[in-house]
């Protein structure tokens, strides 16, 4: 406490000073270990944002690493001619003047189920002959069989179907190949294995091999993982097109559900409810059910909404109605909290000038909330599209390989996609492939999220 | 109880008898009979949890909002009950205006938060009609010069003396009969107080003003009459020169000579 720099006639009165009194001392001998508390606490919050960094990186590494080189698949590019003698159908239908909608579409279905019946798989393999010659022979037709996978002869009679004009034409095309010759490709598969464990042929890895050599197999980007509805008999064009619009449409029912009902139930119990027991029961509750497992919505919703309503199983409409009521309490307890945090002086200044209950709210209190209405509700979708365990219970874990055409249908939804392919018997392949659904179910996530901010920041007002 | 009966300076506007104010089960004022002078401004003071604001908040019913609040008695504003169950609530705030302790405008802009109340109550049918309304109230209270190119932008950008003139410009945009102010200077620094001040005074041409202040020489410089309440009691009414200089009651005396408060 000394101090040089004092003058010499202060110097005599600053020495004196040095005695702290008793309660300074006792504050002085503290301060030690409040500083050190503080160093812990502040080392601690540190040391535990850091573990939680390195995890979420060791997550997203593991993820991508292995889901990224599921959007490139072996693709076979072959000149595949459309020979008229096999596609033998008759002219597509064009729509008469005196014809209705209804006598058209049934006279345009019996076409497309003519030209179903056509054995594309026989272009294919004419195609497939004229870069591999040797697969013509007898010997090794059940190997050439196995290049292309199977799925593609739909996505050659699409084709036909889309413009009959190609008939008698040759068209390069990319066709997906087997699963398991990407497998083979990439590597995911031990090469020093045994032929009794592997799953091609070696004349099928021969070919392979000598194919991707000469640049007729290789990888291209895999639009079957987005267009494509799951497939069990031809996984390599298995896609998550049908877990996806799954996933849209229920997030539409919750979309145009929870959060109107959600943000409508807020702003009344915030604004208008008169405060009682009823309103504090009601409180309670909503709390309750924020905490309730999500696997109890699926059984709510599997005896109300299948059991006494009678609507479909497996269907998104029932998804998203028990999504809805999973994210109901989310939405609420958001609104509830944003409505909570705008002064009141808002409202009574606008009550003070002669505005009714409702003009103050919808005037003055809802334009400044929402942001944060906006953010609940998309955290509260985002929460919903991420959710698996109560679909499980509605049906929406079945195999389904059609895009659903509407809300009624059956259709499964992006996590529980990752459930199934998680559990495919055709581990090499599909390890890659949920990873890859991984990504895109944490991209949609991201992208909710990412809007959320957006919104907030673009609406935000200081008051 | 040594209320005052002085409604012999002039028209009386408002009326208070046996005024009781209950939050739950706890009472917080005692029965105050009070009258409003039209065109007078009178001040309430005494100390902190006297009840003096919550008597003003009586007068244009802001009380209601509370759940728990409860008003006795008979409050009357030209003869006629406004606790009435006919009288609407809406109306009658559009004649009693208030100004808040903090100020306290819209996050709009400056024309909005003042084109509030008329386009409300529909005052003003045309847009030209509006910027009328607009200008003059921001005239009256002083604020137009400042304001004048900046119309469109945020109220909540003014300085605090701004700020609570814009809420004062914008609770007579609806032409009141009477203004109620609640500790309206108790956040401003002591140049926009007196800014505020000579506005008040000024606007009681053409007002009835209601002010609660903590402040007993603004309530000296700016009030005609001076109401002082304690513990929720209206201890004495007078003439501010009167309360002031020659008080009736003791415990007025303690608290304009600072014994207490």
């Amino acid at each position: 406490m000394t101090d040089n720099k004092l003058s010499s006639t202060d110097q005599d009165v600053a020495v004196e000073p040095v005695l702290l009194s008793k309660t300074q001392q006792q504050v002085a001998a503290s301060l030690a270990r409040r500083h050190r508390q503080e160093k812990l606490f502040k080392g601690a919050g540190l040391g535990a944002v850091i573990i939680s960094l390195i995890l979420v990186a060791i997550l997203f590494v593991n993820i991508f690493a292995k889901g990224v080189p599921a959007f490139w698949q072996a693709h076979i590019t072959l000149d595949i001619y459309f020979d008229p003698a096999v596609i033998s159908v008759s002219e597509k239908p064009v729509q008469g003047g005196d014809e209705t909608d209804n006598e058209f579409r049934q006279r345009f279905i019996e076409w497309q189920t003519e030209v179903g019946m056509v054995n594309f798989n026989r272009l294919i393999l004419e195609g497939l002959y004229q870069v591999l010659p040797e697969a013509k022979s007898r010997e090794y037709r059940r190997d050439a069989a196995r290049i292309v996978t199977s799925g593609e002869r739909y996505a050659v009679r699409d084709m036909v179907i889309e413009n009959p004009d190609i008939i008698g034409q040759t068209k390069t095309v990319h066709l997906l190949t087997d699963a398991n010759i990407d497998v083979w490709l990439k590597g995911n598969i031990d090469r020093s294995l045994p032929d009794s464990q592997q799953q091609l042929s070696p004349k099928v890895r021969q070919w392979v091999e000598m194919l991707s050599a000469q640049g007729v197999i290789e990888n291209r980007f895999s639009f079957a993982l987005f267009m494509n509805p799951d497939s069990r008999s031809s996984p390599a064009s298995a896609g998550l097109a049908g877990a996806f619009v799954g996933s849209l449409y229920m997030m539409l029912v919750v979309i145009f559900l929870a959060v109107p009902m959600g943000v409508a139930a807020a702003i009344y119990l915030e604004e208008f409810a008169p405060k009682n027991k009823l309103t504090d029961l009601v409180e309670v509750n909503i709390n309750n059910l924020a905490a309730v497992p999500s696997i109890v919505f699926g059984l709510l919703g599997a005896s109300v909404f299948i059991g006494w309503f009678k609507l479909p199983m497996s269907a998104p409409i029932v998804g998203g109605l028990v999504l809805s009521l999973m994210t109901l309490p989310t939405v609420i307890i958001a609104t509830r909290s944003t409505l909570k945090a705008i002064p009141p002086s808002i409202r009574q200044a606008a009550l003070g000038l002669g505005a009714s209950k409702m003009q103050a709210v919808f005037h003055h209190v809802l334009p400044l909330a929402i942001p944060g209405i906006l953010t609940g509700a998309i955290i509260g979708v985002a929460q919903a599209l991420g959710e698996t365990a109560p679909l499980l219970l509605i049906g929406m874990k079945s195999f389904v390989a059609q895009i659903p055409a509407g809300p009624f249908e059956q259709s499964t939804a992006l996590p529980v996609q990752i459930y199934l392919w998680q559990g495919n018997e055709l581990r090499n392949f599909f390890e890659a492939r949920t990873s890859a659904a991984i990504i895109v179910l944490l991209a949609l996530m991201l992208t909710l999220n990412g809007l959320a901010i957006w919104l907030r920041k673009k609406y935000e007002k200081r008051w | 109880m040594t209320a005052i009966e002085t409604n012999s300076i002039g028209k009386v506007k408002m009326t208070a008898r046996d005024v009781r104010v209950f939050y739950g089960d706890n009472e917080a004022i005692h029965g105050v009979d009070l009258d409003v002078i039209e065109n007078e401004v009178i001040a309430f003071i005494g100390p902190s949890g006297c009840g003096k604001s919550t008597f003003l908040r009586c007068l244009n019913r802001m009380n209601d909002t509370i759940d728990i609040c409860r008003v006795t008695g008979s409050i009357k504003m030209d003869g006629r009950d406004i606790y009435d169950p006919s009288l609407d609530v809406v109306q009658l705030r559009a004649q009693v205006g208030m100004v808040f302790q903090k100020p306290n405008p819209f996050p709009k802009s400056i024309y909005e938060n003042i084109a509030y109340g008329p386009r409300l109550h529909g005052l003003a049918s045309r847009k030209s009609e509006l910027d009328d309304v607009v200008e003059s109230s921001l005239r009256r209270a002083g604020l137009w010069n400042e304001v004048k190119d900046r119309l469109d932008q945020p109220g909540t950008g003014l300085s605090g003396g701004q700020q609570q003139r814009l809420c004062i410009a914008r609770s007579i945009a609806v032409s009141p009969d009477v203004i109620l102010m609640d500790e309206p200077c108790s956040a401003l620094d002591p140049i926009a107080t007196s800014i505020i001040e000579e506005l008040i005074d000024e606007l009681k041409q053409n007002f009835t003003i209601v002010i609660v202040t903590h402040n007993m020489q603004q309530a000296a410089r700016v009030s005609d009459r001076t109401a002082f309440f304690h513990l929720g009691d209206l201890i004495e009414i007078g003439a501010t020169n009167e309360v002031f200089t020659n008080p009736i009651n003791k415990r007025t005396e303690d608290y304009i000579t600072g014994r207490y408060g």
